[in-house]
């Protein structure tokens, strides 16, 4: 079967066309923030922000709402709380992972008090993508398109700000709100990626993907452009793959951009 | 003082402090300090850790306020975001991680400020190409920030504060880490680019040897005083005793190399375990 026969078969499957539509709006806001992640070494904050929103997904869950809402309405809360705090709170190390630890438990505990619990933590911890609704397709859609023309609008002085904070300050930009402006998106960012991959596994398509780019180009448009490309074309392998192997998606994406970073780590010397 | 002077006139001066003072909440750094610097001078800071050097940019660049006195730069109060300054902080993001070239940093110093979209960044990479001409560095556009020495790091943050055409310059330690060759080089194009562009330029440095050649002032700075003037009128043991409060010796060797030697709380510090100026 050619792989056209092979996709016209798959789309016959309207999960799997929700799931294509999603996973592809998703990689490419993960791709392209998730150089912004890498460059201000902020994915540990990307990772609370993962379980906090499983925090917040869990407890919809329980009170019977879209856990998609659940997790936006969590992880962006906390972005805003990061916010607040100023910038340098995304590097605190000790106090993020204490919030972390906190929220994985009252997830754990939303989730337990739930009767569906083994699915439901299984799903939101690993990933459901091909679950999903038409109406999360499109919820996915709209915050997908205002983080997208968010970051375009900020994104010169994030990574003029990124590269050199005590220049940027001295120019009168103002280093705090572009933290926490950035803090927010990535916190909104992680929320709907955690649909593809899954709490635990965000850092498949938030970190690995613009870490390997970056090792690869030295202009930022293009580490981006690269970025998006390895999460688009993980996702759309992992969907296709996991179409006839009876294997969670998120373990195929995981697996393929980890291939990626290691061929470029290993067999590729760097710049 | 009358009516509103215009900037630069009758004194020529681009700096002007009176009786200034500048702290942090319950902490003074110094006071009392008055000094002028012409347009086109070139100042060496100097002074012990702590002494307020850094804290003096701050407060020019109008990211701190004074706690007392005035402070006047090109005539007026200073304001955040004087495009009329180029700056060089002590602190640097960038580490060997950093896979971006340098071109790409020079171009965002110039317009990376700006919101939004930009698609014509042409006459930007033009600016940027010629900061780096400036400092010699032309060489090094399209290398990555992550793969540089230190002493080439320097020239590119140096590039980076003149992309906008400064008439003043705040150099916060661009000596540290280089070696005595690298140090003495980096003066050398400092100092030409202070001289052709007459800018005029503040550096802050631990040793004020690789400096003697170019500088027109020095300003030290210790135990909560600042002292400012011609080197020959600040380096002297009877200034310098009477700044920190203790003795201290000028020595200069028959190079006119000179060194600081100071003795505190009675113990012998010799002039490379404290400082050398
Ligand atoms: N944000 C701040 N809040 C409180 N105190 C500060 C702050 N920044 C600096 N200080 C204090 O003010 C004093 C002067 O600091 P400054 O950074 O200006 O010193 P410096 O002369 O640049 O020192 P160094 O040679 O180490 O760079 C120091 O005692 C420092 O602890
Ligand atoms: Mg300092």
């Amino acid at each position: 079967m050619s792989l056209i026969g092979a996709l016209q078969y798959i789309f016959q499957y309207q999960f799997m066309q929700h799931a294509f539509e999603a996973g592809t709006i998703i990689a490419i806001v993960a791709g392209i923030m998730g150089y912004l992640v890498v460059l201000r070494k902020t994915s540990f904050a990307a990772h609370a922000y993962a379980e906090i929103g499983f925090a917040g997904a869990a407890g919809s869950v329980l009170l019977g709402i879209n856990p998609l809402i659940g997790l936006l309405s969590a992880s962006t809360v906390s972005g805003l709380g990061i916010a607040v705090l100023g910038n340098r709170a995304s590097h605190r190390d000790v106090e993020i992972g204490t919030i972390l630890a906190f929220a994985l438990g009252l997830g754990l505990l939303f989730i337990s008090l739930y009767t569906g619990y083994a699915t439901e933590a299984y799903s939101i911890l690993f990933g459901e993508i091909l679950g999903i609704s038409a109406s999360n397709v499109l919820l996915t859609l709209v915050v997908s398109l205002i983080i997208l023309v968010a970051a375009a609008f900020v994104y010169r002085p994030i990574l003029f700000a990124s590269l050199d904070e005590d220049v940027a300050e001295a120019k009168g930009m103002h280093v705090l709100l572009l933290g926490g402006i950035f803090m927010i998106l990535l916190a909104a960012s992680v929320s709907i990626a955690i649909q593809v991959t899954g709490v635990l596994l965000i850092f498949a398509l938030m970190v690995t993907p613009a870490a390997t780019a970056i090792r690869l180009t030295k202009k930022p448009a293009y580490a981006i452009l690269i970025s998006t490309l390895i999460a688009l074309g993980a996702t759309w392998s992992g969907l296709l793959i996991a179409f006839y192997e009876p294997y969670p998606v998120s373990f195929f994406i995981v697996t393929i951009v980890f291939a990626i970073y290691l061929i470029v780590r290993f067999v590729r010397p760097r710049m | 003082m009358g009516p509103k002077r215009q900037e630069g006139t009758d004194t020529g001066e681009i700096v002007t402090a009176r009786r200034l003072a500048v702290g942090y909440k319950d902490k003074m750094v110094w006071h009392d300090a008055n000094f002028g610097i012409e347009r086109g001078e070139f100042v060496a800071v100097i002074g012990p850790n702590g002494a307020g050097k850094t804290t003096l940019f701050r407060m020019l660049l109008g990211l701190q306020k004074p706690s007392g006195g005035d402070l006047t730069v090109f005539g007026s109060k200073p304001s955040r975001g004087d495009s009329r300054i180029g700056y060089v902080p002590q602190r640097h993001a960038i580490d060997n991680e950093t896979n971006i070239e340098c071109v790409e940093l020079v171009h965002l110093a110039y317009g990376g400020g700006r919101w939004g979209f930009n698609l014509s960044t042409r006459r930007e990479k033009d600016a940027a190409m010629s900061a780096l001409k400036a400092v010699g560095a032309e060489d090094l556009a399209h290398k990555s920030l992550a793969s540089l020495s230190g002493g080439e790091l320097q020239r590119v943050f140096l590039a980076e504060a003149l992309v906008s055409n400064p008439e003043m310059l705040l150099l916060d330690e661009p000596l540290s880490n280089l070696d005595i060759r690298r140090a003495i080089e980096l003066v050398e194009v400092i100092g030409d680019v202070v001289k052709e562009r007459k800018v005029t330029a503040f550096l802050v440095a631990h040793d004020i040897n690789p400096l003697m050649r170019y500088i027109d002032k020095v300003m030290y700075m210790a135990n909560g005083k600042v002292a400012t003037g011609t080197p020959e009128e600040v380096l002297t043991s009877k200034n310098l005793s009477a700044l920190y409060g203790a003795r201290v010796e000028v020595l200069r060797d028959s190079r006119g190399h000179i060194i600081i030697h100071s003795r505190y709380g009675g113990e012998e510090v010799h002039e490379e375990a404290y400082h050398v100026i």
